[in-house]
C-alpha cells in the first residue's frame, strides 16, 4: 500500500475537505451531541480511517501470513478452516458429582474441552472443614479437597480424549498432580494428557487476589511446573498467562495487554534464570484474555498480542523454535460487563464479545451465561451461551476466511496504536526492575484502580451508557437461578471425613514431611506433591506444609 | 465518633478476593469527604468488628460476592451486639440475591446496595442516615 507523496497529499486535502464540508456540516445539523467518541477504555476514535493512517505499511513485516512470523493474522496457516476454536465453558459448582453431571451435559451438547471452576476454599488452599470455609462450600465452584473428590469429578470422562483447563493458582501444582493421578488410574500416562493450569501468580497480586505465598516462592513453584511439564507432561500448557482478571479489576484494554505480556516476560526471565532451555518450555506457555465491550478495540488487542509476543520471543529472548514465538490464547467474555438489570440483554453482550474473540483469532473460548450477575450458570443459561459460539461458528460466515478484518484502515491503525502504548508500559516496567518489583511498588495495581475509578465516574456521569442501568431502564421479571443448598456441604464434608478415616495416616505424615524437606532444599516439588496427593493428603495439609517453608503474603492496603 | 467527618469502615468478609467495588467505593467515599478505612481482603467477622471499634467508625460497609453472606453477616451482627454496639450503621453490597435482602434487614443490615447502585446512592444514604445517628448520640 505504498503511495507516493503527491497522491498522499491529494488524499489529505480531500479528507480535510470532506471532514469540514460534509462530516462537520452534517454533524452540526444532527441531534447528536458532539461527544468525543471513545472506546470503553477511553481511547479517542476518529470519525474515519483512511490509507493515510497506515503510513509506511509493509504487509509482510506488519502482518505476514497466518501461521508465519509475526503471526498478526493468526498462529496457524489454516486457523478455523483446519479446526474451530475449542468451545470450553468454565464450569463447576456444588459437589464433584454435580459438576461431573454438568461436564457430561456440556460434552453431550457440543463443548470440545473442559474447564474447571473450583470453589473459594480450594482456590485459597483451605479444606472444606476449616472454619474459614463455612458458608463458602460449593458456592463459587466445585469443592475439591483431595484426590477422592477429583476422581468423582472426572468419573466416566476419558482423560486421553478430552483436554481440561483448571483455573487454579497458588495450589495449581497440587490440582495438576491430582489430575495426573486420576489419569493414571484410568490407565492414561502423563505424556498423553492434555490441558492447562492457570498457575499465573503475578496477576493474582495484581488483580485476582487469590494469593497465599509471597512472590519469590510462588515463582519458584511455577518454574517447577515448567520443568516438570517439559519432561513428563509434554502436551500440557503449564501456565495460562492472564489478562482477563486484570481487565475485570478495571484496567483498560492497553493495560490488560501490556501487563499480561510483561507478566509473560517475567516468567520467561525466571525460567531462564533457573537454567531451563527457552525452546523447551516456551511452546507450552499459553495466554488468557478478556473479550470486553469495545468490539474493534478487542480485535486489535488480540492481533497485536500475537505480534508483540512473537517479536519479544524472537528478538528479546532469541528463541529459535518457531513454536516458542506463538501466542496461543483462550478468551472469556467479560463478566463485569454483564448487568443484573434486564438479564436477557446479557445474551447479546456475550454474542458481540464472543464475535470479537473469533475475529481476533482465539484458540479457545468461554461465553458467559446470562444469569451470572446473580449466580453460577443454570443449565438453560449455559446452553444459550454454548449455542452462541455454535451460531457464530456455523451460521455467521465469519470463519469463511482467515483474519477477515486484516487490512481495515481502522483495525490496523488501532493495532499499531495499541502496540506502541503497550510497549511503552513494558519498557516502563523493565525500567522499574521487572514485574515482581513493579508489583512491590504497587504500580500495576494503582493503574488498575485509577482506570476502575475513572470508568465508574464515566458511567455515573452518563458519558458511558449501559443499557438497562443508566439508560433504557425497566422492571424485569425475576429469572430462575441455580441454588447451592446446604446438602452440598453435608455431602461433601462426609466424603472428606471418610477420606481422613480410611487413608494411611502415617504415610500421609511421611509424605508431607518429605515435601517440607524438599521445599527447604529448593528441589523441584512436583514429584513430592504427586506422592502426597496419591496418599490422599488433603489440599489444606499440603498447603499448610508449604506455608511453613514459604510464608504468607500480606497485601499492602490501598485504594 | 471523633471529629467532624463521618467515619466508614469498608470491609471484605469471607474468602472472596473481588475488591474492585470495595476500592472504588472507598475512593468515592473519601472524595465525598468521609474518613475511610479499608480492611483489605479476607477478614474474619472478629477482625471486622474489632477494626470498627478501634477505628471508632459510624458506618460499616460489607462487600461480598462469594455467597457466604448468610453465614458471615449474622456473625458480624451478633459480635456487634455482644460488644454492646448499637450506633454503627451496617450496610452491604456485592452479589447478594434480592431474595436475601429481607432476611438481612431483619438481622440489622440497614441497607443492601445491589449491582447497578451508584456511588452517589451510597454517599447520599450515609449522609442522610449516619449523620442522623451522630446527632442523636
Amino acid at each position: 500500500m505504498e503511495k507516493n507523496d503527491s497522491s498522499n497529499d491529494k488524499l489529505k486535502k480531500k479528507l480535510q475537505q470532506w471532514k469540514k464540508e460534509s462530516y462537520q456540516t452534517s454533524l452540526d445539523q444532527s441531534q447528536n451531541k458532539n461527544v468525543p467518541f471513545t472506546t470503553v477504555s477511553g481511547k479517542m476514535i476518529k470519525e474515519l480511517y483512511t490509507p493515510l493512517d497506515l503510513e509506511n505499511f509493509q504487509y509482510s513485516e506488519e502482518l505476514g501470513f497466518p501461521g508465519e512470523y509475526p503471526f498478526t493474522r493468526g498462529i496457524h496457516p489454516t486457523m478455523y478452516h483446519g479446526r474451530l476454536w475449542t468451545m470450553r465453558q468454565f464450569s463447576g459448582f456444588g459437589t464433584a458429582e454435580q459438576t461431573n453431571r454438568r461436564y457430561k451435559y456440556l460434552l453431550d451438547h457440543g463443548t470440545t474441552g473442559l474447564s474447571v471452576a473450583f470453589h473459594l476454599p480450594t482456590l485459597m488452599g483451605i479444606n472444606s472443614d476449616h472454619p474459614l470455609a463455612e458458608g463458602e462450600i460449593g458456592k463459587c465452584g466445585v469443592a475439591i479437597d483431595s484426590l477422592a473428590d477429583m476422581e468423582v469429578l472426572f468419573d466416566g470422562i476419558p482423560l486421553n480424549k478430552i483436554s481440561t483447563s483448571m483455573t487454579i493458582n497458588p495450589p495449581a501444582a497440587i490440582l495438576w498432580a491430582m489430575y495426573i493421578a486420576v489419569a493414571e488410574k484410568q490407565g492414561v500416562s502423563s505424556d498423553l494428557i492434555s490441558g492447562t493450569i492457570q498457575n499465573d501468580m503475578l496477576k493474582e497480586y495484581i488483580a485476582q487476589k487469590t494469593f497465599i505465598f509471597p512472590p519469590e516462592p510462588s515463582m519458584k513453584l511455577i518454574v517447577d511446573t515448567f520443568e516438570f511439564g517439559t519432561n513428563f507432561v509434554p502436551r500440557w500448557n503449564t501456565i495460562s498467562i492472564s489478562g482477563y482478571h486484570i481487565r475485570e479489576a478495571g484496567s483498560t484494554a492497553v493495560q490488560e495487554l501490556a501487563f499480561t505480556l510483561r507478566d509473560g516476560i517475567e516468567y520467561v526471565d525466571w525460567a531462564l534464570k533457573r537454567g531451563l532451555e527457552i525452546d523447551e518450555f516456551a511452546p507450552r506457555l499459553s495466554f488468557f484474555f478478556n473479550a470486553h465491550n469495545d468490539f474493534f478495540e478487542e480485535i486489535a488487542k488480540f492481533r497485536v498480542a500475537r505480534r508483540i509476543w512473537a517479536r519479544t520471543m524472537k528478538e528479546r529472548f532469541g528463541a529459535k523454535n518457531p513454536r516458542s514465538w506463538l501466542l496461543r490464547f483462550h478468551t472469556q467474555t467479560s463478566g463485569v460487563s454483564l448487568m443484573a438489570q434486564q438479564p436477557y440483554n446479557n445474551v447479546i453482550r456475550v454474542a458481540l464479545q464472543a464475535l470479537s474473540a473469533v475475529l481476533g483469532g482465539t484458540q479457545s473460548l468461554h461465553t458467559n451465561s446470562l444469569d451470572e450477575t446473580y449466580a453460577l450458570p443454570s443449565e438453560d443459561a449455559v446452553t444459550i451461551a454454548l449455542r452462541t459460539q455454535q451460531i457464530i461458528a456455523h451460521e455467521s460466515g465469519v470463519t469463511n476466511c482467515i483474519d477477515p478484518l486484516g487490512g481495515s484502515y481502522f483495525v490496523e491503525k488501532l493495532t499499531r496504536n495499541m502496540e506502541e502504548e503497550a510497549m511503552d508500559y513494558i519498557r516502563k516496567i523493565d525500567d522499574m526492575g521487572g514485574m515482581v518489583k513493579a508489583i512491590e511498588l504497587g504500580f500495576p495495581q494503582k493503574e488498575i484502580s485509577d482506570s476502575a475509578y475513572w470508568y465508574q465516574k464515566a458511567v455515573e456521569n452518563k458519558e458511558k451508557i449501559i443499557v438497562g442501568v443508566n439508560a433504557f431502564q425497566k422492571e424485569h421479571e425475576p429469572i430462575s437461578l441455580l441454588e447451592i443448598d446446604e446438602s452440598v456441604a453435608r455431602h461433601h464434608l462426609a466424603r472428606l471425613k471418610e477420606v481422613r478415616r480410611t487413608r494411611n495416616s502415617s504415610k500421609v505424615s511421611q509424605d508431607l514431611s518429605d515435601l517440607k524437606k524438599a521445599a527447604q532444599d529448593e528441589v523441584n516439588l512436583m514429584p513430592y506433591i504427586l506422592k502426597c496427593v496419591k496418599s490422599y493428603a488433603t489440599l489444606g495439609e499440603i498447603i499448610e506444609t508449604l506455608k511453613e517453608v514459604f510464608g504468607c503474603y500480606e497485601e499492602p492496603i490501598d485504594f | 465518633m471523633a471529629g467532624n467527618k463521618i467515619r466508614v469502615l469498608v470491609a471484605k468478609p469471607g474468602l472472596d478476593g473481588h475488591d474492585r467495588g470495595a476500592k472504588v467505593i472507598s475512593r468515592a467515599l473519601r472524595d465525598a469527604g468521609f474518613e475511610v478505612i479499608y480492611t483489605g481482603l479476607r477478614r474474619t467477622p472478629e477482625e471486622i468488628v474489632n477494626a470498627a471499634i478501634q477505628e471508632d467508625v459510624d458506618v460499616i460497609g460489607l462487600s461480598i460476592l462469594s455467597g457466604a453472606h448468610n453465614v458471615l453477616f449474622p456473625k458480624i451482627m451478633k459480635l456487634l451486639q455482644e460488644q454492646g454496639i448499637d450506633d454503627i450503621q451496617v450496610i452491604a453490597g456485592g452479589i447478594i440475591p434480592e431474595n436475601d435482602v429481607v432476611d438481612l434487614k431483619k438481622i440489622g443490615i440497614a441497607e443492601v446496595f445491589l449491582p447497578g447502585s451508584s456511588t452517589q446512592d451510597i454517599i447520599r444514604w450515609i449522609q442522610e442516615n449516619a449523620a442522623a445517628e451522630k446527632t442523636k448520640g
